[in-house]
C-alpha cells in the first residue's frame, strides 16, 4: 500500500477527534539516487574510464565521447589511476598507470543498497551525497492506537452551526468540529483616530473636568506685538531672531494693533512704570508690527487676558488651549519645525505660587503623574518661574515635564488687569508626553505624513491615568 | 540657556568643601541651576573628534551648569561660588566699590562719527589685578559667554580688555572709513587695513558671525589711544598692541554697543567679578568717558538701588506665612542684602550692581520663594470657581472626527506648512491663486507657506504608505491659513475637513456617501433650499474633467469633492485613482 495513502488515512481520522491517537515517529535512512543505482550496477563512472582504455592507450578526444569521459577522466586522474602524454603523434593520448584498481565508490554504495549503510562513516557518506550518488530520506510513521472516543463507524464533524440544523434540530445529534481558540480573530473593519489626537482629546477632558474654558487659539499668523511684546518680551530677546522664529514675507506686517494699549507697552519695555524698571531700550513700533507664526500660544492667552481686562468688572477666569505653535529650529529626533503646545491660565484675586503648585498637582496626577518636584527657572515673561519635573519610573531620573510661573506685572497691568489680580500659567507639549506614553522615539514616527498608517491602526485608547504597557526593548528618549 | 563649564576642583576648593555629584546636582536644582553634564577635555575632544585627536588633553573633571539666562552674574566660576557660598551663608555678599584714581583719571572721548554706527561707550580700569592662568582662562570666557548673551553676539555690546601699561591715554573712540584703519589685530603678524581684515576674517570660524554688524557701514568704530595705537575695531578684533596676558597687572575695559544700558551692565559685570584678584579686593578704578555732546560721566555705575517691599505682599504672593525678619535674611541669601525698617513689616531690599536682572518686586518675591525652598511651599487649591466652556470650533471638530472614525475613516495629522509646489505646482495651480501666507525665513522648501488646503497632507500621507492594503480612507480635520486683509494680522484661519479615498477604483460614490454622512450628522437636510446642501457640477484643475462638484450648503459654497485628476495623482507619486472631498466645517458652527 501507498505510504502517503495510509498518513492521509491517520490524518482524517486525527481530524475527527478522539476517535484514534497517533503517536508521530519518524525514521531516517539512506537510499541511493537513480545515479547511485546506476553506479552500484556498472561502476563509477571513473572505473568504466579505466576498463575502457587498452594498454596501447586511447586518444583523449575518443576518451571525451565516452558516457563516463568527463567525470571518470578527472576522478580516475587524480586517483592516480592513468595519464596523459601529451606529446603523442596525433594529440594526446590517455594510458593506464595501474593493472588494476578496487571501485570503492561501487563498493560503499552496494553497502547501502544492501541495507548496510551504517557500516560507511559519516565522512565516506556526505562524499557520496556531496556527488549526489546518496540521499537521506526521512519516513513519517504513526504508532496508532485506539482514542477516547473510539468507534468503528465514523460520522464527519460539522464545521458551523446553521439556519436548517437550528430548524430540523440535526445540531442536537452531529458531532462539531472543535474551534482552534489559539487563533487570531478578523480584526473589524474601521476607522482609526490619531494617537497624538487622542492625547489631545483627554488632555481637552482634564482641563474641562477642573472647569478650565478654552480659548481661541485659530490663529497661527501672529504679530510681534502679541507673541513677544505684549509678554514683555524685549525687542532684543535671542527668541525673535530670524534662527527661532519664523518671521512672513507676505503678509510681512500687522495692519492694526490696539493703540492705547501699544502705548502702555512701549512705555513699559523703555521706561518702565508699574513698579517697574523696565528693559531701557528704544523700542520700535516696526519690530512689534513684524508678522510671523506664532512660537507660542500664550499669544493667545494674552490676547484672552487682554479681552478679559477690557469686562468690567474683573471675573476670574479659568482657561486652556491646546494647539499647534511654530519653531524655525534646527531639526532632530525630538524636534520638528512645528508642534502643540498645551497652556493653562488662571486669573483671580490673590493666587499664590502655592496656589500654582497645587493646580499643577492636581492636573498632573490626572496625567498619572504623582511625583513632582519644582526648579527655579527664568522665563522672560513669568516671575516667580519654576520648571515642573516628575520622577521618570523607566530612565531613573528627574525629567523636566512642563514650564509654570506667574505672569509679570509688566505683562498683566499695561492689559488693564487690577494690580491685586495674578495670573499664573504652566505648560507642556503634546508630543514629549504622547511619545513617553506610546514609547516612540522619533517625533516623526508619531506626527506628519510620514508616520506609518500601522502605527495609527495599531494605537490602543489613550488612558493618561492608567498603567502604561511596559515600554517596548527600545529606550524612551 | 548659558552653559558654564567650570572645572570642578577649582569650585571645590572655592567653596571650601567637595560635593558628590549627587550632592552637587541638588544644590544646584534648589538654587535654580542645573548641574547639565559631567565631562572633561579630552572627553569632549574624543566625542566631537575621536579618540585620537582627544589622546593627551587634560581629563581635568569638568561641571558644564545651565544658568539662568538673565543671571549674568553667574556666568563665570568667580560668580557663581560667591552667589552660591552668599546662599549657603558662608559668606557675605561683597561690597563694590568705584574709586578715583591717585594719579589722572583715564579718559575715553567719543567723537560725533559714531552716531551712527555704535554710539555708546563705557570704561573702567581693574588696577593691580593678580592672574592666574585659570583666572585668565575665566576672564576671557567670561567676555565670551557675555559676549554670545546678554550682548547678543556682540551686536548690542562688544568688549574689549588692554593691557593699560601699554597704552596712553586719553583714548578716542570715533569711526573711520575702513581702508584708513590700519593696525595688527590680535594673533597676527602685521598690520593690516580694515577692509583687508574684513576679507581674511571671511574664513574665521569665530570672527564671521560678527561681520555683518558693521561690514555695509560707511565707517567702522575704532579706538585709539593718545599715540594712534589702535585699542580695538569694535565689535570685531583687539588690537595685538594692547594685548593681555597672564602677567598683566591693569587692565583698560571698554564697552562699545548700540544699547547702553546693556553695556553698562556688561562693565559692572566684569569688574565686578574680576576685582576679586584685584590688590583693594572689590574696588573698580573709574574712568570717564566724554560723549559728543560734550557731556562727561564716569563709569563703571556699579549702582546700589533700594527698593521698599512689604513683607505680607512677598507671603502672599508665595502664599507662606515668615516673619519679615526671616524674609529679609532669606534676600539676604539671594544676594539682596535686607533688613526690616519702618513699622516692622516693610523690608529695605539693596539691588547690587551685579544683579540687574532685579527689575521689579516681583523679581524679589521670587528670590524670597527660591531662597525659602519651591518645594517647601505648601501647595493648596485656589478657590476660584469658574464654569468650562469648549471653543465651539474645536467642540464640532472633536465631534466630527469621532464620527468620521465611525464612518471608517483613519485620521491621519499632517505639518501646518509645507511648499508652495505642495499647495501649487502639484495641484495645477499658480501660487499667487491660492492666497496663501509666505515665510520669509525658511531653511528649507518645506517651511515656505502655511497650507492654504488639506489635501497635499493626505495625499503625501497616502505617498508614504503606499505598502498598506488597499483601500486606503483618510481624513483630517484642522486648519488652514488664507491671507485676509479684514484682520489685525492679514491672514486668517480656516477649519477645513479633508477625506481622500484612494483604490483600483475612483470611489467617487464612497467619498460622495461620506459627504451625505457629514451633512447627516451636521443635520443639514439634502436641497436647494436655504438650509439645505447639494452639489453641482463644477471644475478645478485639481479634478479629473467632469469628476468634480462644487459643495452648498446653507446657502454658501462650502467646498469641492471629486475626483483627482491623474497628473495631481502622479505628482504626488501615487498611481491608484483617488477621490477627495474637502470643506470649511467654520459655516455649520
Amino acid at each position: 500500500m501507498e505510504h502517503q495513502a495510509v498518513v492521509g488515512a491517520v490524518k482524517s481520522l486525527q481530524a475527527l477527534g478522539e476517535v484514534i491517537e497517533a503517536e508521530l515517529r519518524s525514521t531516517k535512512r539512506w537510499e541511493l539516487t537513480a545515479e547511485g543505482e546506476e553506479i552500484a550496477r556498472e561502476g563509477s563512472h571513473e572505473a568504466r574510464v579505466f576498463r575502457s582504455i587498452p594498454p596501447e592507450g586511447l586518444a583523449q578526444s575518443e576518451l571525451m565521447r565516452l558516457p563516463s569521459g568527463k567525470v571518470g577522466f578527472s576522478k580516475a586522474m587524480s586517483n592516480k589511476w592513468i595519464r596523459v602524454d601529451k606529446s603523442a603523434a596525433d594529440g594526446p593520448r590517455v594510458f593506464r598507470v595501474v593493472d588494476s584498481m578496487e571501485d570503492e565508490v561501487q563498493r560503499r554504495l552496494q553497502l547501502v543498497q544492501g541495507g548496510q549503510a551504517e557500516k560507511l562513516g559519516e565522512k565516506e557518506r556526505s562524499e557520496l551525497r556531496k556527488r549526489k550518488l546518496l540521499a537521506e530520506v526521512t519516513l513519517k510513521t504513526y504508532w496508532v492506537s485506539k482514542g477516547s472516543a473510539f468507534s468503528t463507524s465514523i460520522s464527519k464533524q460539522e464545521t458551523e452551526l446553521s439556519p436548517e440544523m437550528i430548524s430540523s434540530g440535526s445540531w442536537r445529534d452531529r458531532p462539531f468540529k472543535p474551534y482552534n481558540f489559539l487563533a487570531h480573530g478578523v480584526l473589524p473593519d474601521s476607522g482609526h483616530l490619531h494617537p497624538l489626537l487622542k492625547v489631545r482629546s483627554q488632555f481637552r477632558q482634564i482641563f474641562l473636568e477642573m472647569g478650565f474654558t478654552e480659548m481661541p487659539t485659530d490663529n497661527f499668523i501672529e504679530s510681534s506685538f502679541w507673541n513677544f511684546d505684549a509678554l514683555f518680551q524685549p525687542q532684543q530677546h535671542p527668541a525673535r531672531d530670524q534662527h527661532d522664529t519664523f518671521f512672513l514675507r507676505d503678509p510681512a506686517e500687522a495692519l492694526q494693533l490696539p493703540m492705547d494699549y501699544v502705548q502702555r507697552v512701549k512705555r513699559t519695555h523703555s521706561q518702565g512704570g508699574y513698579g517697574s524698571q523696565g528693559y531701557k531700550y528704544t523700542w520700535k513700533l516696526d519690530e512689534a508690527r513684524k508678522n510671523l507664526l506664532r512660537t507660542h500660544t500664550t499669544s493667545a492667552s494674552a490676547r484672552a487676558l487682554y479681552r478679559l481686562a477690557q469686562k468690567k468688572p474683573f471675573t476670574p477666569v479659568k482657561y486652556f488651549s491646546i494647539d499647534r505653535v511654530f519653531r524655525n529650529e534646527t531639526l532632530d529626533a525630538t524636534h520638528l519645525a512645528e508642534f502643540h503646545q498645551i497652556e493653562g491660565v488662571v486669573a483671580d484675586h490673590g493666587l499664590t505660587l502655592g496656589h500654582l503648585m497645587g493646580i499643577l498637582r492636581e492636573f498632573f496626577t490626572k496625567l498619572g503623574i504623582t511625583q513632582l518636584r519644582f526648579k527655579p527657572a527664568y522665563n522672560p515673561y513669568t516671575e516667580p518661574s519654576m520648571e515642573v519635573f516628575s520622577y521618570h519610573q523607566g530612565l531613573k531620573k528627574w525629567v523636566e515635564v512642563g514650564n509654570s510661573g506667574v505672569f509679570r506685572p509688566e505683562m498683566l497691568l499695561p492689559m488693564g488687569l487690577p494690580e491685586n489680580v495674578s495670573v499664573i500659567a504652566w505648560g507642556l507639549s503634546l508630543e514629549r508626553p504622547t511619545m513617553i506614553k506610546y514609547g516612540i522615539n522619533n517625533i516623526r514616527d508619531l506626527v506628519g505624513h510620514k508616520v506609518n498608517l500601522q502605527m495609527v491602526y495599531d494605537s490602543p485608547l489613550c488612558r493618561l491615568d492608567a498603567e502604561p504597557r511596559p515600554p517596548p526593548t527600545q529606550e524612551a528618549a | 540657556m548659558p552653559t558654564v563649564s567650570v572645572k570642578r576642583d577649582l569650585l571645590f576648593q572655592a567653596l571650601g568643601r567637595t560635593y558628590t555629584d549627587e550632592e552637587f546636582d541638588e544644590l544646584c536644582f534648589e538654587f535654580g541651576l542645573e548641574l547639565d553634564e559631567i565631562t572633561s577635555e579630552k572627553e569632549i575632544i574624543s566625542k566631537e573628534q575621536g579618540n585620537v585627536k582627544a589622546a593627551g588633553a587634560s581629563d581635568v573633571v569638568l561641571y558644564k551648569i545651565d544658568v539662568p539666562a538673565n543671571r549674568y552674574d553667574l556666568l563665570c566660576l568667580e560668580g557663581l561660588v560667591r552667589g552660591l557660598q552668599v546662599f549657603k551663608e558662608r559668606i557675605k555678599a561683597p561690597v563694590y566699590k568705584r574709586v578715583m584714581p591717585d594719579g589722572k583719571i583715564q579718559k575715553l572721548i567719543i567723537t560725533e562719527e559714531t552716531a551712527k554706527i555704535r554710539p555708546f561707550a563705557v570704561a573702567a580700569v581693574l588696577r593691580n589685578i593678580k592672574f592666574t592662568k585659570d583666572r585668565y582662562d575665566s576672564f576671557i570666557e567670561l567676555q565670551e559667554k557675555l559676549h554670545q548673551n546678554i550682548c547678543r553676539k556682540r551686536a548690542l555690546v562688544a568688549i574689549g580688555t588692554h593691557d593699560l601699561d601699554t597704552l596712553s591715554g586719553p583714548f578716542t573712540y570715533t569711526a573711520k572709513r575702513p581702508s584708513d584703519i590700519k593696525f595688527k589685530p590680535l594673533n597676527k603678524t602685521k598690520e593690516y587695513t580694515a577692509c583687508e581684515l574684513m576679507n581674511i576674517y571671511k574664513t574665521d570660524n569665530h570672527l564671521k558671525h560678527y561681520l555683518h554688524i558693521i561690514e555695509n557701514k560707511p565707517l567702522y568704530p575704532v579706538i585709539y589711544d593718545s599715540n594712534g595705537v589702535v585699542l580695538s575695531m569694535p565689535p570685531i578684533i583687539n588690537g595685538d598692541h594692547s594685548r593681555i596676558t597672564v602677567n598683566t597687572r591693569n587692565i583698560f575695559i571698554e564697552c562699545t554697543g548700540t544699547d547702553f544700558t546693556k553695556a553698562k551692565i556688561v562693565l559692572d559685570i566684569i569688574v565686578t567679578m574680576f576685582s576679586e584678584y584685584c590688590e583693594n579686593q572689590f574696588t573698580v578704578e573709574a574712568a570717564e568717558v566724554v560723549f559728543p555732546n560734550g557731556k562727561s560721566y564716569t563709569f563703571p555705575e556699579l549702582a546700589y538701588r533700594k527698593e521698599m517691599v512689604r513683607a505680607d505682599l512677598i507671603n502672599k504672593k508665595v502664599g507662606i506665612r515668615e516673619t519679615p525678619e526671616n524674609l529679609a535674611k532669606l534676600l539676604t541669601r539671594m544676594y539682596l542684602k535686607s533688613e526690616v525698617i519702618g513699622d516692622g513689616n516693610q523690608i529695605e531690599i539693596e539691588i547690587p550692581p551685579t544683579r540687574a536682572d532685579i527689575i521689579h518686586a516681583c523679581d524679589i518675591v521670587e528670590d524670597a520663594a527660591i531662597a525659602y525652598g519651591y518645594n517647601n511651599i505648601q501647595m493648596t487649591l485656589p478657590k476660584t470657581y469658574t464654569i468650562a466652556n469648549q471653543f465651539p470650533l474645536n467642540k464640532l471638530t472633536e465631534l466630527l472626527r469621532y464620527d468620521m472614525a465611525a464612518a471608517g475613516f483613519t485620521e491621519v495629522l499632517t505639518f501646518a506648512l509645507c511648499s508652495q509646489e505642495d499647495i501649487a505646482d502639484k495641484l495645477g495651480l499658480d501660487i499667487s491663486a491660492t492666497k496663501a501666507v509666505h515665510i520669509s525665513n525658511p531653511k528649507t522648501a518645506e517651511f515656505q507657506v502655511a497650507r492654504t488646503t488639506l489635501l497635499p497632507g493626505l495625499l503625501k500621507t497616502i505617498a508614504a504608505n503606499r505598502k498598506m492594503p488597499l483601500p486606503l480612507k483618510l481624513f483630517e480635520i484642522s486648519d488652514i491659513v488664507i491671507k485676509d486683509s479684514n484682520t489685525d494680522v492679514g491672514a486668517k484661519n480656516y477649519r477645513h475637513l479633508c477625506a481622500v479615498y484612494y483604490n483600483k477604483n475612483p470611489g467617487f460614490e464612497i467619498i460622495h456617501g461620506l459627504l451625505d454622512r457629514i451633512m447627516q450628522l451636521l443635520d443639514v437636510p439634502p436641497g436647494e433650499d436655504k438650509g439645505g446642501y447639494v452639489i453641482k457640477a463644477s471644475e478645478g484643475p485639481a479634478f479629473f474633467p467632469g469628476r468634480c462638484a462644487e459643495i452648498f450648503a446653507r446657502g454658501q459654497s462650502v467646498g469641492k469633492l471629486g475626483v483627482l485628476h491623474p497628473d495631481v495623482i502622479t505628482k504626488f507619486e501615487l498611481t491608484m485613482p483617488c477621490s477627495s472631498l474637502e470643506i470649511n466645517i467654520g459655516p455649520f458652527l
